[in-house]
């Protein structure tokens, strides 16, 4: 440690943040952070990016990280500051998001007295974060944030608070130098060899092999993402996404079998209910996958590579748990599949491919959209549209979603053939992550195209950040499904209780067109089918920021439909198909 | 071992945590449990190291072996966890606890109580003409049968420490 003490706390944390290679913080000033503020205001290395509200700073942040593999920041002040970035960092922490969010405390002396604009932050976002810290201490100050970054980034990623009283950042404090020791945080990383040569042999023997992985992959890395789709071509093994996996594996790729889960597809959830070994990688087998667990996959070994221990064995018991680092797990595989001499059962993979391609013929995701002038628009139509349409152009595009129909829709229907492409908010499931998230990538992607699958109820949640995309010139495109409904709530009060809309309908919806327009962005509207393509092409054509408000269908759901409680086999198909499904038990009722 | 889902024969587990002696770590491990929805039968925590920079928690939880195994995944994965053991399932252990008692009676009641401590090998730490504080250690179902024999002889009350445990011979977390 330097014993160099002429710079205050705000300007030791701007060195340290620098020294870790920050370039954009997210942020919201306040009276708690007046003094690292000034710090900023006196520097050039670091861009701050002035937000609307302190959840939005940390959606952008993950949209910036998800986008890049970056650790994504935040500055806000205390009391509400932190308080209005607690769902940004739950949600971070559901989907391991790498994040240092930098909360402003009142000073060292006046804690726990009631101070204006305290709250007791740590206390707080403690089951919110991976850890959290209060800094009490100037000397202390330096360490603890190359200690936050290493821990966001190393693992399983996840968000990270640091609580800076006001005299902390005011006070001299001492510079330390990035380390990378920690005496009680050693993640593993690397694969246990020996259970490596345990999944190879399960591998080898399938007869019904299936490829289950998640988010995990985008997290370890394009390096990661690389490994999987060689081992998933090298095996010829059929492959299937979680909802945060999308990307990690080309969807392009006759291998694919799409999305798996509550709104996945035919194949893909009938593979995971047949299969006879499945290679779950960095994917934690939530509700959402599993539909109900003691009908999940009975027939099956399981192979599960995640670097969190805690998500192995956690739903479902697993026969070969390798905790480690996504990549290296999967090099490690290749290298062993390719060394071992075990021959594969090529009939039998044959005769699953067969079996999986008369599911493929169900075409589960199959709509159909009324082509003549005037026609009302679907929602998946609409996307599929957007997908060729964006597809055909060739720019890079960046797609992220807010919360409900439209992010399944989505799902199902913008294909990703690279990861980092796609962000939305998977296991908290936050209505208005997507805007702000659009935010955060098209910073980090200047260049880049970047597209808001929204819907009308969601995208009001931080509609207010339209401010920033103006202040920054982002030309961020809100592609607005709307349906006047909170479409998914409805769907289930269809669907679950007897068609009774309980307040579910968008009444009084601001004209969409109008608040563009008020928030320097350029508004548009398509009414019905004819105007979609032109739509579409004049928000991609648009140097400023969009709002495409898109009229769909306002009766549609989202099929297929595992209902809560039921298993993969007793998926709901749509009303294109004949097969009704199951009902939806009283056990299931009480699901979410 | 994999643990098997429908085995829902629920066992205690002693579970020892060493972590960094640091403000907030109690809390963490506290609202783990409380945030989860596991038990907490026991709780201890103490620094055990000679400069006081790490301290030991010991948790007698319960639950179905699937859930105690996640538990034990939950506190590794935490921060300032430097190592998890299930003193139950590593071997043999020895878990004992500390309880003071307060006893008010006069006359027999109060000579039967004292006969009583005597056989449990309770210390008398505090006496007046009519009370009785004991103090006993021992593991919890001795503590329990103490306290249980008191009710009748005026036991008025009692503050136990929960469980210290470590595993027999010469194996260290």
């Amino acid at each position: 440690m330097s014993a160099d003490m002429t710079q205050s706390g705000a300007e030791i944390l701007l060195r340290a943040l620098k020294d870790q290679g920050v370039e954009v913080i997210f942020g919201y000033p306040g009276g708690a952070v007046l003094p690292i503020y000034d710090a900023l205001f006196q520097q050039n290395a670091i861009r701050h990016i002035l937000v609307r509200h302190e959840q939005a700073a940390v959606h952008a942040a993950e949209g910036y990280a998800r986008s890049t593999g970056k650790v994504g920041v935040v500055l806000v002040t205390s009391g509400p500051g932190a308080t209005n970035a607690v769902t940004g960092l739950l949600d971070a922490l559901m989907d391991s998001i790498p994040l240092v969010c930098l909360t402003g405390q009142v000073p060292t002396h006046l804690i726990g007295n009631d101070a204006f604009q305290e709250a007791d932050t740590t206390g707080i976002t403690r089951p919110a974060t991976k850890h959290n810290y209060l800094v009490k201490r100037g000397e202390d100050l330096a360490r603890v944030v190359h200690e936050a970054f290493y821990v966001a980034r190393s693992g399983r990623p996840g968000p990270v608070v640091i609580d800076l009283p006001k005299d902390i950042v005011i006070n001299k404090a001492p510079y330390a130098e990035p380390a990378v020791q920690h005496s009680s945080y050693r993640p593993r990383t690397e694969p246990d060899m020996g259970q490596i040569a345990k999944a190879i042999v399960l591998m080898k023997q399938a007869k019904r092999p299936v490829i289950y992985a998640g988010g995990g992959v985008i997290n370890a890395g394009p390096e990661a993402a690389e490994a999987l789709t060689k081992l998933a071509r090298l095996t010829g093994f059929p492959i299937t996404h979680t909802l945060m996996g999308l990307g990690a594996f080309p969807a392009s790729d006759p291998q694919f079998l799409g999305m798996l889960g509550m709104h996945g597809t035919y194949e893909a959830n009938l593979a995971m209910h047949g299969c006879d070994m499945m290679l779950a990688i960095g994917a934690r087998f939530d509700d959402r996958v599993t539909g109900r667990l003691n009908a999940f996959s009975q027939g099956s070994k399981k192979i599960h590579i995640d670097i969190d221990g805690s998500s192995i064995n956690k739903n479902v018991p697993v026969d070969v748990p390798i905790v480690a680092d996504a990549g290296k797990a999967l090099n490690a595989l290749l290298a062993a599949w390719q060394a071992s001499d075990e021959p594969t059962d090529k009939p039998a993979l044959a005769s699953w491919w067969r079996q999986i391609d008369e599911w493929k013929g169900k075409d589960s995701l199959k709509f159909t959209q009324d082509m003549k002038r005037g026609g009302i628009i679907k929602p998946q139509y609409a996307i599929q549209r957007l997908f060729e349409i964006t597809r055909a152009r060739g720019k890079d595009t960046f797609i992220t979603t807010e919360v409900g129909q439209h992010q399944m829709w989505a799902a199902q229907h913008f294909h990703f053939d690279k990861p980092n492409r796609w962000m939305t908010s998977g296991g908290l499931g936050t209505m208005g992550y997507g805007l702000p998230a659009a935010m955060g990538v098209q910073i980090a992607h200047p260049d880049a195209c970047v597209v808001d699958i929204a819907g009308e109820a969601s995208i009001l949640m931080n509609i207010q950040e339209m401010g920033t995309l103006a202040q920054y010139r982002l030309p961020v495109k809100v592609f607005i499904l709307n349906n006047q409904y909170m479409g998914m709530v409805r769907q289930w009060q269809e669907l679950l209780h007897g068609s009774r809309y309980s307040e579910t309908y968008s009444s009084a919806l601001p004209d969409f067109v109008k608040l563009a327009d008020s928030f320097h962005a350029t508004g548009m509207r398509a009414q019905s089918v004819d105007q979609l393509d032109d739509v579409i092409n004049a928000m991609l054509d648009c140097p400023t920021a969009v709002i495409a408000d898109i009229a769909v269908d306002q009766a549609e759901n989202c099929f297929p439909m595992i209902p809560s409680g039921a298993a993969h086999n007793e998926m709901l198909l749509g009303p294109e198909h004949e097969s009704s499904g199951v009902g939806i038990t009283d056990a299931g009722m009480a699901l979410v | 071992m994999m643990p098997s889902p429908t085995d829902t024969t629920q066992r205690s587990a002693t579970i020892s945590v060493l972590v960094d002696n640091e403000s907030g770590v109690l809390a963490r491990v506290i609202g783990l449990f409380a945030g989860r929805g596991y038990n907490i039968d026991s709780l201890t925590v103490a620094p055990v190291d000679a400069g006081g920079l790490h301290s030991r928690i010991n948790i007698v939880t319960s639950g179905t072996s699937m859930v105690i195994e996640q538990i034990k995944a939950q506190l590794d994965r935490l921060v300032p966890v430097h190592r998890v053991a299930d003193l139950t399932m590593d071997g043999p252990h020895v878990a004992r606890e500390l309880a003071l008692v307060k006893v008010i009676g006069f006359g027999e009641q109060r000579v039967e109580a004292l006969r009583i401590a005597d056989t449990f090998r309770a210390r008398v730490v505090d006496t007046t003409l009519g009370s009785f504080v004991f103090e006993l250690t021992g593991n919890t179902d001795k503590i329990d049968a103490f306290i249980e024999l008191m009710r009748d002889l005026g036991l008025a009350e009692v503050s136990r420490s929960g469980i210290a445990a470590l595993a027999r011979g010469s194996s260290v977390i």
